[in-house]
């Protein structure tokens, strides 16, 4: 299976054109194993809660904390969704032709791709100036836990392991490898956008060299075929029962004390009210 | 780049007798066949060495493909008849006049006795940057040659491109749009029949293809309706050389005409867009008002509406206006022969 095409410049060069497609089904593939693949480990493993005493103590504790704790405000709520709804038409109009339905999906898909970088330069500046930027953020403090959920999802009893500030583990890895991929397939994306016609800036299809072309489209396509296997398992965490109360909080934006204390450390994302 | 050689690829040729035997041929080739009716269009590009197919399905032996049959009231017509016979057949000329005009213009009498009607309507297109071999989008590239600010772009489209502007180049396909025809098409999964409007696709559907005809599919005749026989019609194409070329642009016109006024019309122009352009604004706007210079003059000028021009095909706009005033008067140029 060739992983790139290959095409002939003007000049007699063999460029880049685009990645193989067989990537698509490849992405696609990997996506859906991972799901059977994680969810059959859930099913029959000796996956591990957290103890209910230890959680029981810290209620105890913090019981002035309101019931319900603010996780997401109205505004970070509205990207996610804005960005969710743009994220599955661009999935859906650039890989539904190529799996054999086949409609007029350029306008579509670059407009969805507008709608998402908007959404994503607002996220930045909303992050950067109303939010906790750090706390999204993974470094190597975030060792030992990485380590104490290994070890819980392997089955073993970890009392008394480190927890998470506002965002648990999986959910900053998740954002560093969209951002990584999303930032990829958005500026290659307004690159391309200079090959197509819309009523945005004028075209300008020499405006990169054929090589660099190549590499713009490879980019922007193995970014694309990332994206299939990333939302898949977005989506697929998004409904497990054990992380429901999360994506609950993306819909209501709130958590509720017990999952706040269960899950996260108060000393790391303060809360105010507190005992 | 094209490099014009002497000696065609090496290939299997495969001359089936029957549409099974050359359906099996292309399941069993897949993509690595190539289907010869006249040759017009495959030849071109067998000899620039651009396509280089494993296997050449030839169906010129298969009988039932060939010849105009009458059926119920109206036509069928075997997708590997040749313009001439489509040409000289009496009822084509008598009920379906349009369609004579338009097989009659194409190209030469030798290229007219060659070509067939089914291999007239799924020709690829005849964008010269594409047939040069250029890696261009409809070639599986990432770019279209002919749309950058120094391309020579004179016959292509003014109407729905999509990265690609290309035209198809036919001028039975309007014709046959206007008639209302019907394609009949034999697959693995047997036969489906697909009005001609919907038988040509643009490149924001497939940007590499012309026509829904999968590779292992065969277009086997064309079904000509008795809707619009014995209609008034009008056919005229305007080309670079009157005696062998493509049109720049060609419009067929069907109208059924009661007292004074328009009670039914099908309007349809090539070589504007990857698809003959079917009129449907224009259609309604022009039914139950007279054939005069007033209506001609509104239809003109709808008829271009949303034309986005390239460097040097703006003269299409006017070219296409004036042809569809001169389609709803009935007057100027018909065809030459």
């Amino acid at each position: 299976m060739d992983l790139l095409r290959w095409g002939r410049s003007p000049w007699g060069e063999w460029v880049l054109t685009h990645v193989s497609w067989s990537l698509f089904w490849a992405s696609l593939f990997a996506g859906v194993l991972f799901f059977v693949a994680h969810a059959s480990y859930m099913l029959f493993s000796a996956h591990r809660k957290r103890s209910s005493a230890e959680t029981d103590a810290l209620e105890a504790q913090y019981k002035n904390l309101p019931q319900k704790i603010e996780r997401h405000g109205l505004t970070a709520r509205l990207f996610h969704w804005v960005m969710a709804a743009a994220m599955f038409v661009l999935l859906f109009t650039a890989f539904l032709p190529i799996a054999g339905v086949k409609f007029a999906w350029v306008q579509w898909h670059w407009m969805a791709g507008i709608v998402l970088i908007a959404s994503i330069i607002f996220h930045i500046i909303h992050a950067t100036f109303f939010l906790d930027f750090w706390s999204i953020w993974v470094g190597p403090k975030d060792i030992p836990e990485f380590k104490a959920e290994l070890m819980r999802d392997m089955g073993h009893e970890v009392p008394g392991a480190p927890k998470s500030a506002k965002y648990p583990l999986g959910n900053r890895l998740y954002h560093l490898a969209i951002l990584v991929v999303g930032l990829t397939a958005s500026i290659s994306g307004i690159l391309m956008m200079q090959r197509v016609r819309q009523p945005l800036f004028t075209r300008n299809p020499y405006v990169l060299a054929d090589t660099t072309w190549g590499f713009t489209y490879v980019a922007h396509g193995v970014a694309g075929v990332a994206l299939v296997g990333l939302v898949i398992a977005h989506v697929y965490f998004a409904i497990r029962p054990e992380k429901w109360w999360i994506t609950k909080s993306m819909i209501l934006g709130w958590v509720s004390r017990r999952n706040y204390l269960e899950h996260h450390d108060p000393t790391r994302w303060k809360v105010s009210g507190r005992a | 780049m094209a490099v014009i050689r002497d000696v065609m690829p090496v290939f299997e040729l495969y001359q089936p007798a029957s549409i099974d035997d050359a359906l099996k041929l292309l399941d069993k080739h897949g993509t690595d066949a190539l289907v010869l009716a006249g040759g017009l269009d495959s030849m071109d590009w067998l000899k620039d060495r651009l396509k280089r197919p494993k296997a050449v399905v030839d169906l010129a032996q298969i009988k039932e493909l060939h010849g105009v049959r009458e059926a119920n009231g109206g036509l069928e017509i075997g997708a590997m008849t040749p313009l001439t016979e489509v040409v000289k057949h009496p009822v084509v000329r008598e009920k379906f006049s349009i369609l004579m005009q338009a097989a009659e213009l194409v190209a030469s009498p030798q290229i007219r006795n060659q070509g067939t009607i089914g291999g007239n309507v799924s020709q690829d297109t005849r964008c010269w940057y594409y047939r040069g071999g250029w890696n261009c989008y409809r070639a599986g590239g990432n770019i279209c040659y002919a749309d950058t600010p120094t391309a020579i772009n004179r016959e292509h489209a003014i109407f729905d491109a999509d990265r690609c502007v290309a035209v198809n180049p036919s001028d039975t396909a309007p014709a046959l749009v206007a008639l209302d025809a019907q394609m009949v098409i034999r697959g693995p999964k047997g036969e489906r029949i697909v009005p001609a409007e919907e038988y040509w696709i643009g490149p924001g559907i497939d940007i590499t293809r012309m026509n829904v005809l999968a590779p292992n599919e065969i277009l086997t005749a064309i079904r000509i309706p008795s809707t619009m026989a014995g209609a008034q019609f009008y056919f005229e194409k305007v080309r670079d050389r009157q005696v062998w070329d493509f049109p720049l642009v060609n419009v067929a016109s069907a109208m059924v005409v009661s007292g004074d006024n328009i009670t039914k019309a099908r309007l349809v122009v090539n070589a504007v867009a990857a698809t003959p352009r079917r009129l449907k604004s224009v259609e309604t706007a022009i039914v139950g008002k007279p054939r005069n210079e007033a209506t001609a003059d509104m239809a003109g000028k709808m008829a271009v509406e949303g034309a986005q021009t390239l460097r040097h095909n703006g003269y299409k706009v006017p070219l296409m206006r004036n042809l569809v005033k001169r389609a709803i008067r009935g007057a100027g140029a018909t065809w030459t022969s």
